[in-house]
């Protein structure tokens, strides 16, 4: 491991290790905790952005007060529990380590990664840790969101903090217990060993190890150079799960009498239910058992899904106008061009050139293959949700005041997710679930269909970013973007409803998308006077952050121009890179890709190489694709299928600080390079008249196995801070920027609009609008293989 | 109401429903067999594939009265039949390849890959680029490149 800034030390050699503070809590086997974040300042400053005159009456729809469903003094009542912002670890007498990550799980990989970090510093193997996801705790405040790539920079130590002090508890029971001196004991594998060869293992010892006090305690952790699980790959703990099928999501769990339910939608985004000309025929429908109208549509119970599709497809409804329904494509770029803010950057001198490049990057959806769904089972003094929340405390907080219920009376259970790609920030279904169970008085199992998943679930919003980049004698001497985007909704807030509030305000709002702008947006060049900004038009879409926010379009955008600059500066665009990249982790990872790559080698006519890089996260990566434009691969024919421009290969250098899990970052690397190539080359939703046109995974060309490069090398940079960064976002924004640069560089064209093929007649043709979800099919027989 | 009987996963099953309802809200609503995931119901992300007399379908795509008594209807539940295994080396080189991400869409990776595997070893040659092409399950996670890894690494092995 890494020999400097590693956790734990002071910067002096012989300075004694970094103490930190923990918990032993009171229980009746060992459990242990750690401070969990700053978060106990916060509740006065989110207060005070909400004024005491309550919400404006814009025709954005609002969340009730925060006083009326959860006050100040609620919440520093919770904030002053022993428990508050503790993240703990329960040993069980069967020699397990237990704990409720309050993070939700959607793919990431963040169960395995956390599990290790329990391991390493308990000494326990691995397949002894148990980790669980927490149900929503209001008292963690900001403390329960999962986003940003968040998770590992925020858990690393307050885990290993509370996996050490029990690994002390221990030792010291041991000591007692077999009469020895503790500095002869050692731990290995869940075992305390004496000098004598005496052993207890951990179970053994949970009883006696436990506490009948909550008492402070002081530790120092273990040397990353001792360290023998974090940094190995490690395959994911739930993996085996996964394979047999026994991986549980919302809708597999068994919750008694909640029967599936779906939602009959309006034709336009955000339409309303005017009337229903015949809820006692469909009632009567084979399996149905309710029908309910609700704030978004027409909800319908059965026995079985296939039956609620049915009823949904039966139903005769009248609706009212969405908050979209004259906008197009067309029509919303138009919006996007008025609204950007102008360059700022003063007459240069007469020698001095410019490259002036506007991009436009089309809607997209971050629709996660199991689609919205949750469990809810709401009575008269209480409710109990089950689904896969990335922010279960607002969801919690916006449901009990939807069902008029103190929040305590209102259970959030998180599930493990079916990816979330910023899907999972929102909680759509569960208020929507929460809504329906209240209406018919029943437990209900709802899930979204797919056609409606893409067409009224939450995308990512279309944008655009104007940038100009001035040069003179070899050097740039100003490089400025201006990003105009349509609303991006971050009402999820940071993980607690008072700023997710402060979010819905108009002008909270603008500042907090410029705030994640302005935190997320790195240019890593030296560019002389760099602005990069953002304006947002629009809020009449449900939109959400999809998998790195801004960042893929922005730093997509960024590269073209930066591989435009060195063209015009007569440079190769890895020298270029290389030259005026400002930190050597940057140059490491590009010098990485290159060599590996073998940047430069002659290509064939109609494929070329592109190479790109990215700073977020605490880390740094880079990618070189290469890429076959040729017809022969362009035009290659696959039924209901978008085949375009192929990457063949791709080689990704990735240095986060600290690797905790190498094979679970590859595969983190992977996945943002599947949606690198989707973004740039395939999927897009295309809008007319306030509808997306795309309704099935046959419509939106996310990448599929004909897009898949065979060719793929991921380099994880041995340890450089040695505190670990974000993972889960990190690939998408460099896959993307390469892909585009190669696709530049082969056919000689360079692309403004994203993805390339958006202007292109669409490849399939639309499903219907009403009824809102299409049959399944009946031919499956003749499709078998 | 009808009644339809078939095999799952070796064992005969009855079930009182309407002729139409697809298979697979059958085994997940009613039957509460829940590998076979949704992700679609229209034959397109192939979430749902399990197999039916050991060729690869999509269970949103057939209506339970298309089954007959003595069809054999086998999820991921019912895979592992090899002997003296838990898994099947499918589900093995999974492993080994470390393949799942989120975990959703695995499921009908895995017996999309086995039905492939048989396929092209019946019609005689390695399972290669133009099978994979042939693989339409969605992965959202992407984790497409270790599905090749893991059906390259398992075809010999069953």
């Amino acid at each position: 491991m890494g020999d400097q800034g590693t956790d734990g030390r002071s910067g002096a050699p012989g300075v004694g290790r970094r103490t930190f503070l923990g918990y032993v809590l009171a229980a009746s086997t060992l459990t242990v905790a750690a401070q969990f974040g700053e978060s106990v300042a916060a509740p006065q400053r989110a207060s005070a952005a909400v004024p005491e005159s309550g919400l404006p009456e814009a025709g954005i729809p609002s969340l009730p007060e925060p006083s009326e469903i959860y006050d100040l003094n609620d919440m520093l009542t919770d904030a002053a529990l022993p428990t508050a912002n503790l993240i703990s670890i329960q040993l069980g007498t069967d020699g397990t380590a237990t704990l409720a990550l309050p993070r939700a799980e959607v793919g990431q990989g963040i169960t395995t990664s956390s599990a290790m970090i329990v391991a390493e510093e308990l000494d326990i193997p691995l397949s002894q840790v148990r980790i669980t996801l927490a149900d929503a705790r209001p008292e963690l405040l900001f403390n329960q969101l999962t986003g940003g790539s968040n998770t590992t920079i925020s858990t690393f130590t307050p885990i290993r903090v509370a996996a050490a002090i029990a690994r002390g508890r221990l030792l010291n029971a041991a000591a007692l217990a077999l009469a020895e001196p503790i500095d002869t004991l050692t731990t290995a594998l869940g075992v305390v060993t004496a000098a004598s060869g005496a052993k207890m293992t951990y179970g053994q010892l949970a009883t006696a190890a436990a506490s009948v006090s909550t008492t402070a305690v002081s530790v120092t952790l273990k040397d990353a150079k001792d360290f023998t699980l974090v940094g190995t790959p490690q395959g994911r703990i739930d993996a085996l799960d996964a394979v047999t099928g026994r991986k549980q999501f919302a809708m597999d769990l068994q919750v008694e009498g909640a029967l599936p339910s779906m939602v009959c939608r309006p034709p336009t985004i955000n339409g309303t239910v005017v009337s229903v000309q015949n809820q006692g025929a469909v009632l009567a429908m084979p399996g149905i058992t309710d029908v309910a109208v609700i704030s978004t549509g027409v909800a319908v119970r059965g026995a079985t899904f296939g039956q609620c599709i049915d009823a949904v497809r039966a139903l005769q409804v009248t609706w009212g106008p969405g908050t979209e329904d004259h906008s197009s494509d067309a029509t919303v770029l138009a919006e996007l061009a008025a609204a950007e803010l102008p360059l700022v950057v003063p007459p240069l001198p007469l020698l001095t050139q410019a490259v002036d490049e506007r991009f436009t990057f089309h809607f997209a959806s971050n629709s996660a293959l199991e689609p919205n769904c949750a469990v809810a089972d709401v009575r008269s003094d209480r409710a109990e949700i089950w689904a896969s929340l990335k922010s279960p405390i607002v969801a919690q907080e916006a449901i009990a005041a939807d069902l008029g219920l103190p929040v305590s009376a209102v259970t959030v259970h998180v599930v493990q997710g079916g990816g979330s790609f910023g899907r999972k920030l929102f909680f759509d279904a569960a208020r929507e679930a929460a809504e329906i169970s209240k209406a018919m008085g029943k437990p209900v199992r709802l899930m979204w269909h797919r056609t409606d998943d893409f067409r009224q679930g939450r995308s990512h919003p279309m944008s655009t970013s104007r940038v100009r980049a001035t040069y003179s004698l070899g050097e740039v001497i100003s490089y400025e973007q201006r990003h105009t985007s349509v609303a991006t909704d971050f009402s999820h807030g940071l993980g607690e409803i008072i700023t997710a509030l402060v979010a819905k305000l108009p002008v909270g709002d603008i500042g907090f998308s410029e705030t994640i702008f302005e935190l997320t947006q790195q240019t890593p060049y030296n560019f002389g006077v760099t602005t990069q900004l953002l304006s947002e038009v629009d809020k009449g879409f449900n939109t959400g952050s999809m998998r790195n926010i801004y960042s893929p379009n922005v730093r997509c955008a960024q590269e073209l121009v930066v591989d435009k600059l060195a063209a015009a500066m007569n440079q190769d665009p890895y020298a270029f890179r290389r030259s005026f990249l400002k930190d050597q982790r940057a140059i490491a990872v590009l010098d990485t890709v290159a060599r590996q790559g073998d940047w430069g080698r002659t290509m064939a006519p109609g494929t070329a190489q592109g190479i790109a890089l990215h700073a977020e996260y605490h880390g740094f990566v880079a990618m070189l694709v290469e890429i076959d434009c040729t017809a022969a691969t362009v035009d290659r024919k696959i039924p209901d299928a978008y085949t375009g421009p192929r990457v063949t290969k791709a080689v990704c250098a990735v240095d986060v600080g600290l690797a905790v899990n190498p094979l679970g970052l590859k595969a983190q690397m992977m996945g943002g390079i599947m949606d690198g190539i989707a973004l740039t080359l395939s999927s897009s939703l295309h809008l007319t008249n306030g509808v997306f046109q795309e309704g099935s995974w046959d419509n939106y060309f996310y990448t599929r196995q004909w897009n898949v490069p065979n060719d793929l090398e991921i380099v994880v940079m041995p340890p450089t801070t040695g505190q670990p960064g974000g993972a889960g976002e990190f690939g998408v924004a460099a896959s993307m920027a390469a892909v585009a640069c190669a696709y530049a560089r082969a056919t000689g064209t360079f692309p403004t609009t994203f993805p390339i093929n958006h202007d292109q007649p669409l490849g399939f043709t639309p499903l219907p609008t009403v009824p809102p979800i299409p049959q399944s099919p009946t031919d499956g027989l003749s499709r078998a293989y | 109401m009808p009644q339809h009987t078939f095999v799952l996963n070796g064992k005969q099953v009855t079930v009182d429903v309407e002729d139409d309802v697809r298979l697979l809200w059958v085994l997940r609503d009613i039957l509460g067999v829940r590998g076979p995931k949704y992700g679609c119901g229209l034959g397109v992300c192939q979430a749902c594939t399990s197999h039916l007399n050991g060729k690869a379908v999509n269970l949103c795509c057939i209506p339970v009265s298309d089954v007959a008594s003595t069809d054999e209807v086998t999820t991921i539940e019912g895979l592992p039949a090899t002997v003296g295994k838990d898994l099947h080396p499918m589900q093995e080189a999974w492993l080994e390849m470390d393949v799942p991400q989120c975990g959703y869409c695995q499921p009908g990776q895995i017996m999309a890959a086995v039905a492939k595997v048989l396929e092209a070893r019946a019609a005689g040659h390695e399972i290669g680029d133009a099978d994979f092409d042939e693989i339409r399950n969605i992965c959202r996670c992407g984790t497409y490149v270790r599905i090749r890894e893991a059906i390259l690494s398992a075809a010999d092995k069953f």
